[in-house]
């Protein structure tokens, strides 16, 4: 089940300017500059530092490599990994795979959307959380299942997901 | 003890189980303790529904415990490592008892998952010392020449398991035979279906079984270039590929003249997909690799002719590469006598969904359905009544109970409605409705869906909301006649596999349970008790005895009664959550 997302260019209007270090950019663009097929990889690169695609990378992408904004645009929309929004700080994908969707997944959902007063798709006021239901995530004999970070919690009640989501917040919150 | 072995599952599914944190603790036991045993790290070897597993090997033999946690993980130490006594009760597999989960190993025949579960994923010596690299080596060292490797590959029978069930062998010499200076070896390791997961546990269990059946096509069609497109979402998979690509390259499978066979060159890279299923589709995926939308093309020309970056390419799945090796090891003729006349050698599965054991089988093809759920699996979950299985997830379709005894080959699966597929099986019972099912799937291909071409893109939507329409109690007459007309038209009008496959979940379910729609539509009930909408929640004042819980819980006040008397529903408030039959200790609420 792939996240809905909104017409980005509507979406870019809204928000207030975000403004990004673009200097960051620069060694991720010398990497893939002169490679053929180097669209998705850039944009995977430049979402890995931003945790989102800023309008700005795309029009210093397109400076330095001569890659069309429009053609950018078309894939950063076509792929579900694509944001162009920023979000939270931690990811939870809920998966809704078949499996998952036999073994109540959608009750996981609610619970977190409940807990954190979140729907699918937003992120906590606080900036930690941001919750989205992804297509299969292949630990199907565990279902349900969700994954933060890299890391797949299998065998979910709604429960537990909202506790793991609890003890993950105490982490994040105590100073190291 | 210093020979002894201690060997934790670290798949994904073990991870997700927790088998870090037993990884750790025994790491911190025999530290703290200075144990003398070795302590490594394997992937899956099937059994999902044990996670997390932990093997101890000793000079007593092999011993497999199951669903270990910290402490239990203390417990084996202890009493099998120091005091030489295994602990029984956590056992599940052992050369020296039987186990009730034996069962799960009986009939199963490993190729292609030979080295999941038995060695390190991450050393490419321990590939080696269970004839890693042999076939490479044997067909270097005995001159094979490119033909004799493609007609083995054609005498095995081998057919691609991502779902296409295609001839290999065929597609290998279609490649062969085109004339170019360069050309592309592909595995495709977007694996999309939901319910599937074998790609995932062969790529993290044994990524070189897959490296060395590409490094052969690549010898026998003559390229020069390779692509793993691996789903993003398999980081660990992603992971443990690279790290195989850099040791196969060390020890000269990769690079220049490649085990010795002078001008066969070959590197291989991972390329991670970006999240869109049709990229499961080789030209999608061939498109995606070029950076391009992954949009499907017309064929021909195939892929064989042009493909990747214009040039000839072959394309196949992670589970037919891992095969490959194996065939040129052990003989075509060895691989060809498991399975049927025309599916030959075996298949995996993922087995999920309502099943006692769950997790990763590999059978010979031919088995029946009856004897992969119940003898291999267990059965159904909590004594509930068997109601179909799922095959060929998205493009696939739900096989009833009284097909059970069909046996799984390409043609026989075929002719239920269902298909192959890449191998996941989701198993139904009771409780699940067919009509949400059907729903499920198609939500999927609809927001799946390119959008090239135009039935695929607004008829998959439109059957969406007919079927939502039905799951929600606003089902009409026509409604089914609506559903098969759009489903022959978009099957009849797609460029590609998604979309002339998206009606299959559908198809299936009319042809199998069509009773199911017609209580949705007419009755505007949910036999399968699964559609919120279409349920009746009633208190039974024989077992209510006024204790309020309800009634507190109820979020629209939809329940009244005084304290110590029996409570009662407003049928037009009530927003049937269930919450009252959750919270309800005393069985007094009925749904119907």
């Amino acid at each position: 089940m792939r996240v809905q997302r909104n017409i980005a260019s509507a979406a870019l209007a809204d928000e207030p300017d975000i403004s990004v270090d673009l200097s960051l950019l620069l060694p991720i663009l010398h990497k893939y500059k002169t490679k053929k097929g180097n669209m998705i990889p850039l944009l995977q690169g430049t979402q890995n530092l931003y945790g989102f695609i800023p309008e700005a990378a795309f029009h210093l992408i397109s400076e330095h490599t001569g890659l069309n904004i429009s053609d950018m645009y078309g894939v950063a929309t076509f792929y579900a990994q694509f944001r162009l929004k920023p979000v939270g700080k931690i990811i939870i994908k809920v998966c809704h795979g078949t499996a998952c969707h036999v073994q109540n997944a959608n009750m996981i959902s609610d619970a977190i959307e409940e807990s954190l007063g979140i729907k699918d798709g937003e992120t906590t006021s606080d900036g930690l959380f941001t919750l989205e239901s992804v297509a299969c995530l292949g630990c199907c004999s565990l279902a349900p299942v969700m994954m933060i970070g890299d890391e797949s919690y299998g065998k979910l009640t709604g429960k537990s997901a909202v506790q793991i989501l609890k003890e993950i917040k105490i982490k994040w919150n105590t100073p190291k | 003890m210093e020979h002894s072995k201690v060997i934790v599952g670290l798949g994904s599914c073990g991870i997700a189980a927790g088998g870090n944190k037993v990884y750790q603790k025994i790491q911190s036991l025999k530290d703290s303790d200075n144990l003398g045993f070795v302590l490594e790290k394997t992937s899956c070897i099937g059994m999902c529904y044990r996670e997390p597993l932990v093997e101890v090997v000793d000079d007593m033999g092999s011993w497999l415990y199951g669903d270990v946690d910290e402490k239990r993980a203390i417990e084996i130490i202890s009493q099998h490592l120091v005091n030489k006594s295994p602990v029984k009760e956590y056992l599940v597999k052992s050369d020296l008892f039987e186990t009730p989960d034996d069962q799960f190993f009986k009939g199963q025949v490993k190729i292609a998952l030979r080295d999941c579960g038995y060695i390190n994923p991450e050393s490419i010596e321990e590939y080696e010392a269970r004839n890693g690299y042999q076939a490479l080596k044997k067909i270097a060292g005995e001159k094979v020449t490119q033909e004799s490797v493609i007609q083995s590959i054609l005498d095995s029978g081998l057919r691609g398991r991502g779902g296409g069930g295609f001839s290999t062998g065929l597609k290998w010499r279609f490649a062969r035979n085109s004339q170019s200076d360069s050309k592309y070896v592909i595995c495709n390791a977007d694996e999309g279906d939901p319910g599937a997961f074998m790609d995932r546990s062969l790529l993290e269990g044994d990524p070189h079984a897959v490296i060395e059946g590409m490094i052969i096509c690549a010898y026998a069609i003559g390229a020069n270039g390779g692509v793993i497109y691996c789903r993003a979402e398999y980081p660990l998979a992603i992971h443990r590929l690279n790290i195989a690509l850099d040791q196969a390259r060390k020890k000269g499978y990769l690079g220049q003249d490649i085990a010795g066979i002078s001008g066969f060159n070959l590197d291989i890279s991972v390329k991670e997909g970006a999240g869109a299923f049709v990229c499961g589709e080789e030209t999608a995926l061939m498109a995606s690799i070029e950076g391009k939308r992954g949009m499907p093309a017309k064929r021909p020309p195939f892929p064989a002719v042009r493909g990747l970056w214009g040039k000839p390419t072959n394309i196949n799945n992670v589970e037919t590469y891992a095969n490959v090796p194996w065939i040129i090891s052990n003989g075509a003729e060895k691989y060809a006598s498991y399975g049927t006349e025309k599916s030959k050698g075996t298949k995996v599965f993922a087995l999920t969904g309502k099943i006692v054991r769950g997790g990763l089988v590999e059978v010979p093809m031919g088995m029946t359905i009856r004897d992969i759920i119940y003898k291999l699996g267990g059965g159904i979950k909590d004594n509930k009544r068997f109601k179909a299985v799922q095959l060929g997830g998205p493009s696939g379709g739900c096989i009833p109970e009284h097909l059970i005894d069909t046996p799984i080959d390409y043609d026989s699966v075929t002719a239920t409605g269902a298909i192959m597929g890449s191998g996941g099986m989701v198993v139904m019972d009771e409780t699940t409705c067919m009509v949400d099912m059907a729903r499920f799937f198609l939500d999927f291909t609809q927001k799946e869906s390119c959008g090239k071409c135009t039935f695929c893109r607004i008829g998959t939507k439109r059957m969406l909301e007919i079927l939502t329409r039905i799951c929600e109690g606003n089902g009409q007459e026509g409604d089914i006649e609506s559903l098969e007309e759009l489903a022959y038209q978009i099957k009849d009008s797609s460029l590609c596999g998604l979309g002339q496959t998206a009606p299959n979940p559908v198809l299936t379910t009319l042809r199998y349970f069509r009773d199911e729609y017609e209580a949705h539509i007419r009755d505007k009930k949910c036999p399968a008790r699964n559609c919120k909408q279409l349920l009746t929640y009633e208190i039974i004042p024989e077992n209510c005895n006024g204790c309020t819980v309800c009634a507190k819980n109820c979020s629209v006040d939809a329940i009244s009664g005084n304290r110590k008397e029996v409570h009662t529903i407003d049928q037009s408030r009530c927003i049937k959550c269930g919450i009252c039959y959750t919270k309800c200790k005393f069985e007094a609420i009925l749904v119907y």
